[in-house]
């Protein structure tokens, strides 16, 4: 039964959720101000809030020093790219566990999630010298298999999760009728995991999108992403503030969009199985 | 067939002959700051007269570039062809053999002009291995407008004392005007630059010649408790996590009568177009203790040993540490932004002497830094606002951390000493010192 919210609870709600969704996006919202102003303004003390000289200055500085388009699309195709491949090795493997569980399944889990927990500094010099012998430093395609690795275990496990939620008893039902391994897979499974698996994406897009230790480290020009281009802002000596927003915006600016609009499929993919 | 055979042939033939026509590119590994900004934009005169060359550019924030530029030169990973790095890692990598004698830089290059204590600081064995594009040491900028109001005349080489008494004097903390803002930051290359060489500046060493670290000594106590409290009556509020931006901040902004710290500062304090307090700036050489304090400090362009292209790389190099290029960013944009701190020729410039103030303070500043004798008893390193040993940047900022916490009233500055004493000794038993 349905408990009925009396108006000032609907109001409170409200107000609160509309304040932590303001909060949570005030970092970004005061790195958008400051790629605006000049760097005099950007350091004024008392900070100066909507009331400064707006200037797009820092964007064609920004633009002027940097090939963007270059960093967008390496991050586009490495994003990407990482997300699809880490899909076609976790959704089978998703499927394996969640509907052919072994006896040690859930360690198998537990230990793939595990190497989340290693930090990554400790491994970086085998990684560098295993890319420098196989010519993969600097490429769009090493970095690539690099995010997908390392993002492999969420994707796994949040694949493991939606599917666990599928009732068995419809995939036997396809059995039954004949289907083969791969149709249950494909035209069975997946089709009933399009919210778990797009949202999956989505978030896993967001993660490649977003990593800065790899592609700092792997990465110098060709296949640099968009995080590289941010890190070429910040600078030990001299003022930087604005230039460094303005390039901040340039780069979340792309993620933020994707975002907004996907908004309503993450949601439902992130709630998925949590309502029956 | 044959036809088909024939056309493969002639164009294996034209990749051939191709080859050595491709353009040769030189991938350059720099730090974000205004001049280096400035010679990515004035590199037409270099790729004009050479055709063959392109250059590419990786711009990186300094703690990034040097952990990035580390892994790649010890790996070999031959990423770049030119990378720039701070006369601290010249000496060191100079000796690992991974970066390339620049003994030959051509006729006119004129390495002889090169500031003695730069020139000194990036050769090894009588070689440069780095060429300097602009150099450093610290000074003392100061508000005219609030000496001239606490009565006071700033000297050319102040005292200790004589900066602690006017810190005072000029502090007024009901209008946010704090008298001394000094680096408080925890790291090696923050507080530590500026503690390391305040405290050698004392008579503080950080080892002895045995390798012992010195922070359980009484000169090490003084420094660091003059350091605390002058902070605490006339600092900033929140010092301990202020390091050079946030100090120009502060000084841009009117709320410092006094910092020390880098001379590449007064560039940017003196600009009218970021800083209010512009025209009321003064420049002083820095304090003086036993010993004056010294700093010392170069970003350099080197030719790591793993690049496939040296001879580009040296004609580069060649092109960007020139007179011919300060005399062109002058003709550009005018003397006073001339990377400054390297060549003797710069400052014997008249025109460069009267478009930059701050060039007298700045080169005496230079000229009086001494790597070898860093302070008042001997020492088994060099450096005067680092430690020339590879350990030092993870030492330097565990050691900093604690100072910070000193200041930030977290320990005490007994504490403090005690824990950097400690960690400085089980760094280096576990690094095998003495070596």
């Amino acid at each position: 039964m349905a408990r009925k919210i009396s108006n000032t609870s609907r109001w409170g709600f409200t107000i609160l959720a509309w304040g932590v969704a303001l909060l949570i996006f005030f970092p970004i919202l005061w790195t958008i101000l400051t790629s605006f102003k000049s760097e005099a303004d950007a350091i004024a003390s008392p900070p100066k809030f909507l009331f400064f000289d707006w200037t797009t200055q820092n964007y064609a500085e920004v633009q002027s020093r940097s090939p963007y388009f270059r960093h967008f699309m390496n991050s586009v195709i490495i994003s990407v790219g990482s997300t699809l491949l880490g899909l076609l090795i976790a959704v089978p493997a998703a499927w394996s566990m969640a509907f052919q569980p072994a006896r040690r399944t859930k360690d198998l889990l537990m230990w793939m999630l595990s190497t989340k927990m290693m930090p990554a500094a400790g491994v970086l010099i085998p990684m560098y010298l295993l890319f420098r012998s196989w010519g993969l430093l600097d490429t769009r395609l090493g970095i690539t298999v690099v995010l997908m690795l390392i993002n492999l275990p969420i994707i796994v496990w949040m694949l493991y999760t939606y599917f666990r939620e599928i009732p068995s008893e419809i995939l036997e039902a396809a059995r039954m009728d004949g289907a083969s391994l791969k149709n249950e897979i494909v035209h069975v499974l997946t089709p009933m995991a399009v919210p778990g698996i797009a949202s999956t994406l989505l978030l896993n897009v967001i993660l490649a999108w977003n990593e800065a230790f790899w592609t700092l480290n792997l990465t110098t020009s060709r296949a640099a992403p968009l995080t590289t281009f941010i890190a070429s802002y910040s600078s030990p000596e001299g003022l930087f503030y604005a230039k460094l927003s303005a390039a901040s915006t340039m780069a979340i600016a792309p993620i933020l969009i994707l975002g907004w609009f996907s908004q309503k499929q993450l949601v439902r993919g992130l709630t998925f199985g949590a309502v029956k | 067939m044959s036809m088909m055979l024939r056309g493969l042939m002639g164009a294996c033939a034209m990749t051939a002959l191709a080859v050595p026509a491709l353009a040769e590119t030189l991938t350059i590994a720099t730090v974000n700051n205004g001049d280096m900004i400035r010679m990515q934009k004035m590199t037409k005169p270099f790729t004009d007269a050479n055709p063959d060359i392109e250059l590419e550019w990786v711009t990186l924030e300094e703690n990034v570039l040097r952990q990035r530029v580390t892994t790649d030169i010890a790996t070999k990973g031959g990423q770049y062809d030119i990378v720039t790095v701070g006369n601290y890692e010249v000496p060191i990598w100079a000796k690992q053999g991974w970066l390339t004698a620049l003994d030959d830089m051509g006729e006119d290059y004129d390495a002889a002009d090169i500031l003695p204590p730069i020139a000194e600081g990036l050769s090894l064995d009588g070689k440069l291995y780095a060429a300097p594009f602009y150099g450093e040491s610290a000074m003392i900028m100061y508000r005219t407008d609030l000496m001239e109001k606490a009565g006071l005349e700033m000297p050319e080489r102040p005292t200790w004392d004589f900066v602690y008494d006017a810190a005072r004097k000029m502090t007024d903390k009901e209008n946010e005007v704090y008298g001394i803002c000094l680096r408080g930051k925890a790291g090696w290359g923050e507080n530590m630059a500026f503690l390391t060489s305040m405290g050698a500046s004392y008579g503080a060493p950080w080892f002895d010649m045995e390798w012992k670290p010195q922070f359980s000594g009484e000169a090490w106590k003084k420094a660091l408790t003059d350091y605390v409290a002058i902070m605490t009556e006339a600092g900033p509020p929140g010092a301990s996590s202020n390091g050079f931006n946030e100090n120009l901040a502060l000084f841009q902004t009117g709320k410092c009568g006094m910092w020390i710290d880098a001379t590449v500062a007064a560039s940017f304090v003196s600009n009218p177009e970021d800083s209010t307090v512009a025209d009321k700036v003064g420049y002083a050489l820095a304090p003086e203790g036993e010993k004056p304090q010294m700093w010392l400090w170069a970003w350099t362009l080197a030719v790591p040993s793993s690049t496939d292209a040296p001879e580009a790389a040296k004609k580069f190099v060649a092109w960007a540490t020139s007179k011919a290029y300060t005399e062109q960013v002058a003709a550009a944009e005018g003397w006073a932004n001339v990377p400054p701190g390297t060549r003797t020729s710069l400052y014997e410039n008249p025109e460069y002497q009267q478009a930059a103030p701050f060039a007298k303070p700045t080169l005496d500043s230079i000229m009086s830094a001494d790597l070898k004798n860093p302070t008042t008893v001997e020492v088994p390193y060099i450096g005067t606002q680092w430690v020339g040993i590879p350990e030092f940047q993870a030492l330097g900022t565990a050691v900093g951390q604690q100072f910070s916490a000193a200041l930030a009233g977290q320990a005490s500055v007994d504490q403090a000493l005690q824990m950097a004493q400690q960690i400085s000794e089980r760094e280096m038993a576990k690094a095998g010192y003495p070596k």
